[in-house]
């Protein structure tokens, strides 16, 4: 290995690690044919703009902090941003709002308490976090024990140190603001709409099915991980049972034969076999990986037109 | 159904489905394809994932209209021919130490099946099987197809813990397990390969293609290639 052209420094030390924490970046791409997994944040949405508010290049890596109970000392003084979840967010006891970029002083303490609106909260740093690619990326799976700060798949554990690029750091800390415009600040407890584009085995759904699919409220389940999230209501017929495994992509929803529909998130397993109903556009994953267990939603066909044309903005918003 | 057929699997993928069963004749033409959509996608192609019949196409949205892809795709599939080069596929060997200790479910295979330990070896190291996907986890490879008097299904409860490098059976299909991880598959044995390192060149030992030979070693043997001799009951005592 060669020497880091850039130079890193200890940012934050972790005091309480909480449930999960792990570091995440676009995901990991080129290698779903050995069977690794992509990876990447949950919530795209969020993540992308906590990196936006520092201007930060699409993807760096950030922290994707699930359930909360994370407690984070700084060892500088450091610009921040955090975008997603409010999962109750102090610093130094004083309340601390998502959806904006702050200044953490050198002893402060960034504490997360519980989960007050959606699941995942994200916490950038300018350059985002820096670590050793594995298979070329940041993303933690920790099934895989591949990725993350340490590089075998671990979550932030108590006592370690989350490293920054301290030229990145200084240019943040003269930088200008950014702000994350009102539209975009998500209200996760709102009941949720996903868009689903229809997919291939769509007719092979009975009539009532698909009626049902579209018109039912969902619940989240409890088995929700960043696999997959289940969701529980009405039992869906397929007239195929299983099939000849194959890829699956981002935001697919599989219908085992139990009936209740499984969206696979960024760390599915990178083949299965189950019929789908079709595949939830990406602004939908981001929305559903916010979903608490118990909260309603409703699957929504859309165009792929459409769908492809909304990612598109999304995209194009964030680079302005 | 006509084949081959474009499927859409969101707003940056689309999957290929080329056949309807499986078949190791299949694995050239998905080669192909995949070779194929690497020259046509050049820096616009996210990820490839083929699998026994099909390709998982994932594209960058941001620089190409769903419309776009779809039609590189068609006429790609136009005038497909199966890769010569890696029609044959490159050859890889398994060690394997077939015991029962290392794979408690030889016993059970040998009850459905009549045959005595020697003679399910020679079954199943005596085919040549074809990796069909990699999948499950990094580096496990669905291999087939086995021959049909060792297809066993899987177990009623899987096991929380199988041994790194077990080799096993389920339906008509063979594997061998790169980490220790929960899995169903009846173990017949262990491999003393790591079939999976990401600091090394060729992450993965199997690749999709290749075609596999298992070659039975004696304990000795096994010990000699590094491999961890501890019998999979010892390892399931373990309690987290």
């Amino acid at each position: 290995m060669s020497e880091m052209a850039i130079t890193g420094a200890d940012a934050l030390r972790v005091e309480k690690a909480g449930p999960l924490a792990t570091l995440q970046d676009a995901g990991r791409f080129g290698v779903r044919r050995m069977g690794v997994t992509q990876g990447g944040p949950a919530d795209l949405h969020a993540f992308a703009w906590a990196n936006y508010l520092l201007a930060n290049a699409w993807g760096a890596a950030a922290l994707e902090v699930t359930l909360g109970g994370l407690t984070l000392i700084a060892e500088r003084d450091l610009r921040l941003a955090l975008c997603g979840a409010d999962l109750g967010a102090t610093i130094d006891g004083e309340p601390l709002a998502p959806w904006q970029a702050f200044t953490l002083h050198k002893g402060q303490r960034l504490a997360f308490g519980t989960p007050r609106a959606g699941v995942r909260a994200y916490l950038a740093v300018p350059g985002g976090f820096m670590g050793s690619p594995v298979l070329g990326s940041l993303a933690c799976v920790t099934r895989e024990g591949l990725g993350g700060h340490s590089g075998g798949g671990a979550p932030l554990a108590e006592g370690e140190r989350l490293c920054v690029d301290v030229d990145a750091l200084a240019g943040a800390l003269a930088g200008q603001a950014r702000a994350v415009p009102m539209k975009e600040r998500l209200d996760y407890l709102a009941p949720a709409v996903l868009g689903l584009i229809p997919g291939a085995q769509i007719a092979d759904f009975t009539g009532p099915s698909l009626f049902r699919a579209f018109h039912a409220e969902w619940q989240v389940d409890a088995r929700a991980d960043r696999m997959g999230v289940r969701l529980t209501g009405p039992r869906l017929e397929c007239r195929l049972d299983s099939m000849i495994s194959e890829g699956i992509a981002l935001g697919a929803v599989q219908v085992p034969p139990d009936g209740q529909p499984i969206a696979l998130l960024n760390d599915r397993q990178t083949v299965g076999g189950y019929p789908r109903l079709g595949t939830l556009t990406p602004l939908a994953c981001s929305r559903l990986a916010q979903c608490q267990p118990g909260q309603t939603v409703r699957l929504a066909p859309v165009a792929l037109g459409a769908a492809q044309s909304e990612y598109r903005r999304f995209v194009a918003a964030l680079q302005a | 159904m006509r084949l081959p057929r474009l499927e859409n699997a969101g707003v940056d993928a689309w999957l290929v489905r080329l056949f309807d069963s499986i078949d190791e004749a299949n694995m050239p033409w998905l080669m192909a394809l995949c070779r194929r959509c690497e020259d046509a996608f050049g820096t616009a192609l996210v990820d490839l994932v083929p699998s026994y019949t099909t390709l998982l196409v994932h594209y960058d949205a941001t620089r190409l209209s769903a419309g776009e892809a779809r039609s590189r795709l068609a006429s790609i599939l136009a005038d497909l021919r199966p890769d010569e080069e890696t029609a044959t596929g490159a050859i890889k060997e398994v060690p394997v130490w077939y015991d029962q200790s290392v794979g408690p479910e030889l016993e059970r295979l040998m009850a459905a099946t009549g045959l005595d330990r020697q003679a399910l070896v020679e079954l199943h190291a005596g085919h040549e099987y074809r990796v069909f996907a990699l999948g499950f986890a990094p580096g496990f490879a669905f291999m087939g197809s086995l021959d049909e008097r060792l297809a066993m299904p899987r177990l009623d409860t899987p096991r929380q813990r199988v041994p790194a490098g077990s080799v096993a059976v389920a339906g008509r299909q063979t594997s061998a397990y790169p980490r220790q991880s929960p899995g169903g598959w009846n173990l017949i044995g262990r491999t003393p390969l790591t079939l999976f390192d990401q600091h090394r060149e060729e992450q993965s030992y199997l690749q999709v293609g290749d075609r596999v030979r298992f070659k039975p070693v004696d304990r000795a043997e096994f010990e000699r290639l590094g491999g961890d001799t501890r019998p999979v009951a010892a390892t399931q005592e373990v309690r987290s």
